[in-house]
């Protein structure tokens, strides 16, 4: 395989294929984007930076026809133009690949791609020989392996991806605008998509590439736009500038470090996890968390990490094996009996199981006290309101009124309600899963920070993360998990992020510094 | 082309080729268990009464299915929208009484009849459609709504009144017990309306779009799907094909009286269900829908053959009921959980 250019060379044609000039867009008194200014090129992958809530959603939608801006104008090919629906954008050639895969799940992958444009044969009826054949051949030319009458349903996130951007390719798309395509990839699956995207660059299609992962903006990009609160600050080449100089645009101020694990006094064992099997997904998993301490679970995703997880606090039951917290063991498969051991989990999903988002601030905050808050079977709504007043302050969080329902907030706010939740239960152990997934620079450091403070305090604090930067400042020690065992044990001092993976993808036969306890299985 | 960088997997087509008949294999299911239900059910019955399956039972089972599976057919439309309409029993109720004032002692022709059968129900279908598609309400509420105000609308109409067969012109009666070639007309119409219906849905894209609407709303709206319009059109249709089974619901049973055919709505939405098309929207065909409505008509008509109480219809058509939706909730999850380790294990 030959390597193809990062970024394609010479100079832009004068005419960027689709332009936003000085665009005014308000949602009743909040103003989402004020005089944004934008320019895609043929050929050229444009990266759009900026903090959660800083518009660049909005930006999306207004370039696919979801919205309408109130003031400036959009140009296609330099040509004003104005997309009143989906439907006019697409069929000027704008494909747009939404964080959240848009697809039929009962419907066929094809009739996915096709959903009104299938070829269509005599009397106007759809062509369905031809509509699977071309499907396998986009496929085909995307180096994937899905067959095209497979219902959408089941599909892992990659692949649902693959189809958004086969859907793309079928209309010959010149614009393909991706909003944070790469979340919920795994390192080979970020990869291929890569490789996809470099092709369809040198076929000439501009991209708009959005992702908090500030390395793979480099590694793909030739431009960056960025935004802050709605506003645009610098339309620039990326070549001469630093992630810190990126992340300064986006935050409007220096930050001292990205990880800031301070150090901490390390106490005695918190919670001991001791040969932990749940068959067929996870087997003799043993670990131990001290106090003052921040340990990492690494891995791919799909390892095992987040079943230990629930299994530790209870939400899965296991077949064998034991965990203690303080020394003491508790009731299996019963989240109950593990808070009241000391636990809390802050899981990975916060919409579908951190959060009931149309509840308030306060009242997501009570939900793991309703007992403690309570007086004689009601709920003490002042103690409430104060414990919430606390948490807010104690974390940081931006908020206008604490009974604004919590699916207000920006994503890092949402996590600091779920963090103010659990700590709120006065924990012993916290586990944390994915704690910074979607979260903006400026709130990711700062959540790091709360998390170190924790620990300083003598919280013992579990993280399970796929971010290798954060796993690799944050941890005082590291466990990698590969398909449902633990292959190494890392101190701080020899994870680097060849080991990590190494042990990850089960390269390695356990590096030199772990324990080897499960290298030879 | 850069294309050819890419080699493609080896071993592909074994997987897809598995996943594809697992998949197809449960949609077929349904189908051909109700059908398999439907030839043990007149079996059976046939075996314990032989004038079951005399000629003139036959022709009666297919004559009291027509109407139901002309609803059904109506209901799945507006079901894979990821909708309901509960006020079929009222429109038909209406339409039969419409097209019976009008045509008793008249002389007017029976597709004269049928015309206004149909416009009674197109014009139901538009007041549904509008308040669903434009209105944004719950489908639910909106035609439990006009539910009540269709049938308040033929109550007052009729104000007690009925229509007696004797003053009905022959044409009409005659489209109720005629039949070509010994096919009656009613079962033929049903057959006609079915076949259309379906193939309309598979094969056009306006079709396709019905179901991608009730399988992702918010994904059609991205995809450019103009979904208020399609549920408009989906409620028209029901309406009309609820006009249609009025007229013939006059001229089967001939005598009408305001309350004709209430409380059917709850039956259309059973064999709809029973047949497979998903409550939920987006799963389905009207092939379903239609066996589910003529299984629920066998039932009925095998009980009073074998002579058990007609208490036990109601108590047996809801047992159908509840395991047909837990059969689709368990095949749901099997089938996403088979899928997904598929393709785990290819990714």
């Amino acid at each position: 395989m030959t390597a193809v250019p990062t970024t394609p060379g010479g100079d832009p044609p004068a005419t960027p294929v689709l332009a936003l000039r000085d665009v005014e867009k308000s949602f009743g008194a909040v103003r989402a984007l004020h005089g944004v200014s934008l320019e895609l090129f043929a050929g050229e992958a444009h990266a759009l930076a900026g903090e959660n809530g800083a518009g660049k959603s909005t930006l999306i939608k207004t370039l696919a026809g979801v919205h309408r801006p109130d003031a400036g104008q959009v140009l296609l090919d330099g040509e004003p133009v104005t997309f009143g629906n989906p439907a006019v954008a697409r069929d000027a050639g704008v494909a747009v690949i939404y964080q959240e895969p848009t697809l039929f799940p009962d419907l066929s992958v094809a009739e996915n791609i096709f959903m009104g444009r299938q070829p269509r044969g005599a009397l106007g009826r759809i062509d369905r020989k031809s509509m699977h054949r071309t499907t396998a051949e986009l496929f085909r030319r995307l180096g994937v392996a899905l067959d095209p009458e497979q219902p959408a349903r089941g599909l892992s996130i990659a692949d649902q991806q693959i189809v958004e951007i086969a859907k793309a390719l079928s209309f010959e798309a010149r614009v393909l605008i991706m909003d944070e395509p790469t979340a919920a990839l795994t390192g080979s699956e970020v990869a291929r998509l890569f490789t996809v995207v470099r092709t369809l660059l040198e076929q000439g299609a501009a991209v708009l590439f959005i992702s908090h992962r500030l390395e793979e903006i480099f590694a793909l990009c030739r431009r960056v736009t960025t935004l802050r609160d709605g506003r645009w600050i610098a339309s620039e080449l990326l070549e001469g500038l630093t992630e810190d100089d990126l992340v300064r645009r986006m935050v409007g101020r220096d930050l001292d470090s990205l990880y800031p694990k301070q150090d901490t006094e390390i106490g005695k064992t918190a919670l001991r996890v001791d040969r932990l099997t749940r068959e067929g997904v996870f087997r003799d998993v043993s670990f131990e968390v001290r106090r003052g301490e921040i340990v990492a679970l690494a891995g791919l995703v799909g390892a095992g990490r987040s079943e230990v997880a629930r299994a530790v606090f209870g939400v899965d039951r296991y077949d064998a094996g034991g965990v203690e917290v303080d020394g003491r063991a508790y009731k299996a498969a019963s989240p109950t009996a593990a808070m009241a051991a000391g636990l809390a989990l802050v899981p990975e999903d916060r919409r579908q199981q951190g959060l009931v988002m149309d509840l308030s601030i306060e009242h997501n905050m009570g939900l793991t006290r309703l007992q403690a808050l309570s007086k004689a079977g009601l709920i003490d709504r002042r103690a409430e309101h104060g414990t919430a007043r606390d948490w807010a302050l104690r974390l940081q969080l931006k908020y206008s009124r604490l009974s604004d329902a919590v699916g207000v907030l920006s994503g890092g706010n949402q996590q600091k309600v779920v963090l103010a939740k659990w700590l709120a239960t006065g924990p012993k152990v916290l586990i944390v899963d994915e704690p910074t997934r979607g979260i903006d620079v400026g709130t990711k450091s700062e959540v790091h920070r709360l998390l170190s403070g924790l620990a300083a305090e003598g919280l013992a604090i579990l993280m399970i993360s796929s971010d290798l930067p954060e796993v690799l400042g944050m941890a005082d020690r590291v466990l990698v998990m590969h398909e449902g065992r633990i292959t190494a044990e890392l101190s701080r001092a020899d994870a680097t992020e060849e080991t990590v993976m190494a042990a990850a993808t089960g390269r390695s036969g356990a590096s030199a510094s772990s324990n080897g306890r499960d290298a030879a299985a | 082309m850069t294309a050819t960088l890419i080699s493609p997997p080896a071993a592909e087509p074994e997987k897809a080729a598995a996943s594809r008949g697992l998949v197809d294999k449960v949609f077929r299911a349904r189908e051909l268990t109700l059908l398999v239900a439907l030839v043990a059910l007149v079996v059976g019955t046939q075996l314990s009464n032989t004038r079951f399956l005399s000629e003139q039972g036959v022709k009666d089972l297919f004559l009291n299915a027509s109407i139901l599976v002309l609803l059904a057919v109506g209901q799945s439309v507006v079901v894979v929208t990821r909708n309901i309409d509960l006020s079929v029993g009222s429109v038909v109720g209406l339409s039969a009484f419409a097209c019976g004032k009008f045509a008793s002692g008249s002389s007017h022709g029976v597709f004269t009849v049928i015309l206004i059968g149909v416009l009674v129900g197109v014009a139901c279908g538009v007041l549904n459609g509008l308040l669903v598609s434009l209105g944004k309400v719950p489908s639910l509420v909106v035609t439990l709504g006009t539910l009540y105000i269709i049938q308040g609308i033929d109550y007052y109409w009729a104000q007690g009144e009925q229509i007696n067969a004797a003053t009905l012109p022959e044409g009409v009666l005659d489209l109720g017990t005629g039949s070509v070639l010994g096919i009656p007309y009613l079962p033929l119409i049903a057959a006609v309306v079915l076949v259309a219906t379906g193939w309309y849905l598979r094969s056009y894209r306006t079709g396709r779009e019905l179901y991608a609407i009730g399988s992702n709303p918010e994904a059609a709206r991205l995809a450019g799907v103009r979904s208020g319009q399609r549920v408009f059109a989906a409620y028209v249709f029901s309406g009309a094909i609820a006009g249609l089974a009025g007229a013939l619901w006059l001229s089967r049973f001939g005598t009408v009286v305001a309350d004709a055919a209430a409380g059917w709505e709850l039956q259309v939405v059973s064999a709809v269900v029973v047949g497979g098309v998903a409550i939920t929207g987006g799963v389905g065909t009207v092939w379903g829908a239609a066996l589910g409505a003529l299984l629920l008509t066998t039932i009925a008509s095998a009980l009073v053959v074998l002579k058990v109480d007609s208490f036990w219809q109601k108590a047996i058509n809801g047992a159908l009921l509840l395991a047909a939706i837990s059969i689709d909730r368990i095949v749901q999850v099997r089938v996403t959980r088979a899928l997904r380790r598929r393709n785990a294990r290819h990714g």
